[in-house]
């Protein structure tokens, strides 16, 4: 086996973007520090955005507005698909519209404890100021919020906070928010500020002369290899969660362009982080090619419990009040059904590996409505969750007014990602990440409604403020084109991989590769992680990884929609980025917020961190396949949130 | 505003929707006239005078008729060549069918186009018949309506060729009254039901109503 | 279960289709139909055969990406995307057609994939509303009555998924186009391009080759997301006040 847990560590990573001073002030004094480009001459200067979802959306829509020529790509066929759409529950903001004594500061503040102390603060304040604006946004673009009879906005709770700050469209406020903002991209499309690739992959990313050019892409429908080159590069192309196989995400969601800009230069930070969503449909059988998530909006009014014997089979409506464990009540009592995700979704594990839980296997716990319907009314649930549980049962064949929900945790979000300073800017000038591709706003864990609240954050406002100041700073970009050195050897190695990949024509499917890693990262490196685990994991991936490129099979040519290939190519970056993953874990030898190390809690099961050796972000620049990575820490400090132990009870 | 009505599809519709409605409006006057022809020869065939001399002294004689007849070639070539326009722009819409098929839609949704047909040559033989008299079986007396209708009606294809047409007039008239009224724009969710309700009478109505002469010279209740 | 599929295969573009018999067998129930056809495919990938090709990516019924016509039908027997299609619809020994969206302005790329980018040139010519980033006034600012956010919610919902044009006789989109009308017309931060919107996406949608509406409903039974058919009506009502009232 190689060494690859045989890592150095090198210098740290400073973030050297983030003002000094208060951290009120600190987003107003960035701005107004960083260049600007003249409007006259923003035409001159493209931007490449990868990705349309809420991030890259809303980033090419402003980025236009404001006068840069946007080059945007998107892997399906328009850019509403992209899976922002598939959010349920809502988006966060501190508009206090409840009077319930919220504010900016308890947004962040929720926000830094809820990422369990990992995440910065400073990004976190501007995530909390800007909030109150993407509302406001979203509202002027037509985004049909719920409303309440007179005519104002709706607000509910989500996990880990104690006021009503959640805006919501029913279940489907992902899509409404991602249809304003492909919508307004719609319009610089039209206006010819936008052009736009669809059914365009990236592949590689090209960079020169140390900053970030261009990109590799392949035209999925004639595939055709091209370059694009541009002052700066935008990766909006969201998280990695399907290194699990079986997550939350969309098919098609893909570590490549992270990944492929890893391998270029730019550090990969917390790839560890994971977020096991607790209410997701559980698995049927070994055919499930992808989890569904339930929103957890629904533990807003549902009940989680699970039998209090071990091995109860009976149905649900058998079990009698007082042999049910409403776990979360008894254990959370002051948070109850609303504790923050990663404790959700442990207390499950745990309640299931007791040999409590429900349904097939045993792998599931019961979120059931049926005090809610008493309380409230059939029509008050249906009028509130009617589209999820439609979705449930049409899923399930299970009617869930009648019968209570069952639910299991699965693979949701990741918040590791591509390091990015302040700025948004990866550690390869002129290449920066936004949106769930980069690591910086939700440390160890992620609070509902979020992630919404962190792509717009990044696409509407924060790039399009900061990327003018690289631009400025950088004014005349060198004249490249496909004879340059560095584009050659970017078109060749994705050339040559995927001609490797139709080459090796061996006996298994990219897929069964994609369901061994998934299922070997679910195992070791999933909601509870141990050293033994881990390094078991470590000397399993490259054996996948060696049998992969032996043999792996892929019909067909390149020179065509190729699903396989676009399969097989994607699996391979899985099965680099797992080792990464794997090897964070390893390394990071505390719990905190999604990442639960065995060897680390408390005396009743929490998650323990240990602030005096890991209070840092881990950025892993990258070496060689399968050649140990560097690490470098970013020192987190807290000025304003002292860490403590988290306690939702 | 004449060419945005005419280049678009849903200017097209609305053109149809309102000479579709100016026809409509037409029958069911039409068809209340026919119905004359139960009180004998002499009230049918005054009824017929006084049509010629409608808005007389104002108008000169048979000029409400000539409005009227203007009026209508007019609706119907709108009518047709609307239909006829938006159909070929349908169908290169649609040029590959489904291997697996299955029936869609209702009959008389299906029909319209058919149906259309059905009512143009109608018409053309319509007027052949009882207004030039070029096609009429025996001889063709001018000003004699009362006649002409008994001698059309004793032969066996008049009656076929009329009722047919007025069973496809009566298919139309359901789909196409409340198809007008959706690319009017009247139609809503809750005004739906009742204008399936009207469009059906109307449908109804029209086909008893004009079914109801040939039916009667058949059975000898005029004769 | 096992099953009979008949599916359309075709190269590319250009190439001649033809439907292809195909068994596959030990389908459970509970898959869905595309992990039916993932199983397909995987046999097909072992056999050196190319997979079947067909849209699809978030398989929770709301990203619009898959269209397969099932037997005839949009989305197949169920009213939902076909990803929410369970094998439970069928049964043991069943014969199923699948086909790809026809209509000329969805054009097939391969097999079962179509480009549905017609669908976002309608929405490019005016299915937003111009609201630069940084302009807007307070969200409490205009209330909008709940009635009217309904409505705008209701069309709001479309998924772009092309079942309407696909069930559609006439390969019309004037669903599709009606939801968006709806949704934005509607609402007062709609309402400054409230008529441009609607003649220019009709223009549009014409400009594109979808064929006109007969209203014979079709659409409406095959919108997964429940679109109602009065839409349509509504629409129309927009679009002939816009040309009364705009000004070019």
């Amino acid at each position: 086996m190689s060494d690859y847990t045989n890592y150095r560590t090198g210098e740290p990573v400073v973030d050297s973007k983030a003002p000094e001073g208060p951290v009120a002030d600190r987003w107003d004094t960035r701005r107004f520090q960083a260049k600007l480009v003249n409007p006259a001459n923003r035409r001159k200067h493209t931007v490449i955005v990868v990705g349309t979802g809420l991030a890259g959306g809303s980033a090419g829509a402003t980025l236009a507005e404001q006068g840069y020529h946007v080059v945007q790509f998107c892997f399906q066929d328009s850019p509403r698909r992209a899976h922002s759409v598939a959010a349920q529950g809502g988006i966060n903001a501190a508009k206090n519209y409840r009077n319930d004594g919220d504010s900016v500061h308890r947004l962040f503040y929720d926000t830094v404890k809820g990422g369990d102390f990992r995440a910065r603060e400073s990004n976190v304040h501007r995530l909390a100021e800007i909030s109150v604006e993407i509302i406001d946004q979203c509202v002027a673009q037509g985004v049909p919020f719920a409303r309440e009879y007179g005519g104002l906005l709706d607000n509910r709770s989500f996990g880990g906070v104690q006021v009503s700050r959640t805006f919501y469209a029913r279940g489907q406020t992902g899509q409404q928010l991602l249809l304003g903002a492909y919508q307004a991209l719609s319009r610089q499309i039209a206006a010819g500020n936008v052009e736009l690739h669809a059914r365009t992959e990236m592949l590689d990313l090209i960079v020169v002369d140390g900053r970030a050019r261009g990109i590799v892409a392949r035209d999925l429908v004639t595939g055709r290899i091209d370059t694009y080159f541009a002052d700066a590069v935008v990766l909006a192309s969201g998280g990695y969660g399907n290194v699990f196989y079986l997550s939350t995400n969309a098919m098609n969601s893909n570590a490549t362009a992270v990944w492929r800009a890893h391998r270029r230069g730019a550090y990969f930070a917390n790839p560890c982080f994971t977020q096991i969503h607790p209410t997701c449909i559980p698995r049927t059988g070994d055919h499930q090619s992808k989890l569904t998530l339930m929103s957890e909006s629904l533990r807003n009014d549902g009940r989680i419990w699970v039998p209090k014997a071990k091995g109860d089979q009976r149905p649900a409506g058998e079990i009698p009040e007082d042999e049910r464990d409403y776990y979360l009540e008894r254990i959370y009592p002051a948070f109850g059904n609303l504790v923050p995700r990663d404790i959700a979704s442990r207390a499950a594990k745990n309640v299931c590996d007791e040999g409590r839980g429900v349904g097939p296997g045993g792998q599931g716990v019961y979120l059931d409505f049926a005090e809610a319907i008493q309380r409230m009314g059939r029509a008050a649930v249906e009028e509130k969750y009617g589209n999820l549980f439609d979705m449930y049962a049409q899923i399930t064949a299970e009617n869930p007014y009648e019968t209570p929900m069952r639910i299991y945790p699965a693979v949701h979000y990741t918040m590791g990602g591509l390091w990015v300073d302040y700025d948004l800017q990866t550690t390869v000038p002129g290449l920066f990440a936004i949106g769930e591709a980069n690591f910086s706003d939700h440390g160890a864990n992620r609070l509902g409604a979020s992630a919404l609240m962190q792509g717009l954050a990044d696409g509407y406002f924060v790039l399009p403020s900061t990327i003018n100041d690289y631009l400025a700073r950088h004014p005349h970009s060198e004249e490249i084109d496909d004879r340059h050195p560095a584009v050659a050897e970017a078109v060749a190695e994705t050339e040559d991989r995927l001609h490797l990949l139709l080459a090796v024509d061996g006996d298994r499917t990219p897929d069964s590769f994609h369901r061994e890693i998934g299922a070997l990262m679910w195992e070791f490196c999933g909601m509870a992680r141990t050293e033994e685990g881990l390094r078991e994991a470590l000397h399993r991936i490259p054996r996948i990884r060696e049998e992969f490129w032996r043999r792996v099979k892929v019909p067909g040519t390149g020179e065509q929609l190729n699903q396989a290939l676009e399969k097989a190519n994607r699996v391979v970056d899985y099965l680099e980025l797992a080792e990464l993953m794997c090897l964070d874990a390893l390394h990071r030898a505390e719990s905190c917020g999604g990442h639960f190390r065995e060897e680390s809690q408390t005396p009743d099961g929490e998650a323990a961190r240990r602030d005096e050796e890991f209070s840092y972000v881990a950025a892993w620049e990258f070496g060689a396949t399968g050649d140990a990575p560097v690490l470098h820490k970013e020192d987190l400090v807290f000025e304003y949130v002292h860490p403590t132990q988290r306690s939702y009870a | 505003m004449t060419r945005t009505l005419w280049d678009s599809s849903v200017g097209k519709k609305t053109i149809m929707a309102v000479s579709g409605l100016v026809m409509l409006g037409y029958l069911v006057v039409h068809m209340l006239g026919n119905l004359k022809i139960f009180f004998g020869s002499d009230e049918f065939n005054h009824y017929a005078h006084w049509l010629r001399t409608l808005g007389e002294p104002f108008l000169h004689y048979e000029w409400a008729l000539w409005i009227v007849r203007v009026v209508l070639v007019a609706a119907v070539v709108l009518h047709a060549v609307s239909a006829y326009q938006l159909s070929r722009r349908d169908l290169r819409a649609r040029p590959t069918a489904y291997v697996h098929k299955r029936a869609r839609a209702s009959y008389a949704t299906r029909t319209m186009r058919y149906g259309g047909l059905i009512l143009a040559l109608f018409i053309v033989w319509h007027i052949l018949d009882l207004t030039t008299g070029t096609v009429h079986p025996g001889g063709f007396q001018p000003g004699h309506p009362y006649q002409n209708v008994l001698d059309t009606f004793s032969t066996w294809y008049g009656n076929v060729v009329y009722i047919v047409a007025v069973l496809a007039l009566g298919l139309h008239v359901q789909h196409g009254f409340w198809s007008a009224a959706q690319t009017l724009g009247v139609g809503n969710a809750t005004r739906d039901r009742v204008l399936k309700a009207l469009a059906n009478v109307l449908a109804v109505v029209l086909t008893a109503g004009f079914v109801s002469v040939p039916v009667a010279v058949m059975t000898g209740v005029v004769s | 279960m096992k099953l009979t599929l008949r599916v359309w295969r075709q190269q590319n573009a250009e190439a001649p289709g033809a439907m292809v018999t195909y068994e596959v067998d030990g389908i459970s129930r509970d898959m869905s139909f595309l992990e039916m056809l993932d199983t397909l495919n995987e046999e097909l990938i072992l056999g050196g055969d190319e997979p079947v090709a067909f849209d699809h990516d978030c398989r929770e019924g709301i990203c619009g990406a898959c269209s397969l016509v099932i037997n005839g039908d949009a989305h197949g027997p169920e009213r939902t995307t076909t990803c929410q299609l369970h094998m439970r619809s069928f049964q043991d020994g069943d014969t199923i057609d699948v086909e790809p969206w026809r209509a000329s302005a969805f054009p097939v790329v391969k097999d079962l994939v179509v480009d549905r980018s017609a669908f976002d040139r309608i929405i490019q010519s005016g299915g937003y509303i111009s609201a630069p980033t940084g302009t807007a006034p307070d969200a409490h600012a205009t209330p909008v009555p709940k009635p009217d956010a309904d409505f705008a919610f209701e069309h709001a919902e479309c998924i772009g998924c092309g079942a309407c044009v696909a069930a559609c006789p006439n390969g019309s989109a004037m669903l599709f186009t009606s939801a968006k009308v709806n949704h934005l017309n509607v609402l007062p931060q709609g309402a400054p391009e409230r008529e441009t919107r609607v003649l220019d996406m009709v223009a549009t949608m014409d400009e594109e080759g979808f064929g006109g509406c007969t209203l014979t409903g079709e659409c409406a039974t095959a919108c997964p997301k429940g679109i109602p058919l009065p839409s349509i009506a509504a629409m129309n009502k927009e679009w002939l006040r816009a040309t009364r009232k705009v000004r070019r």
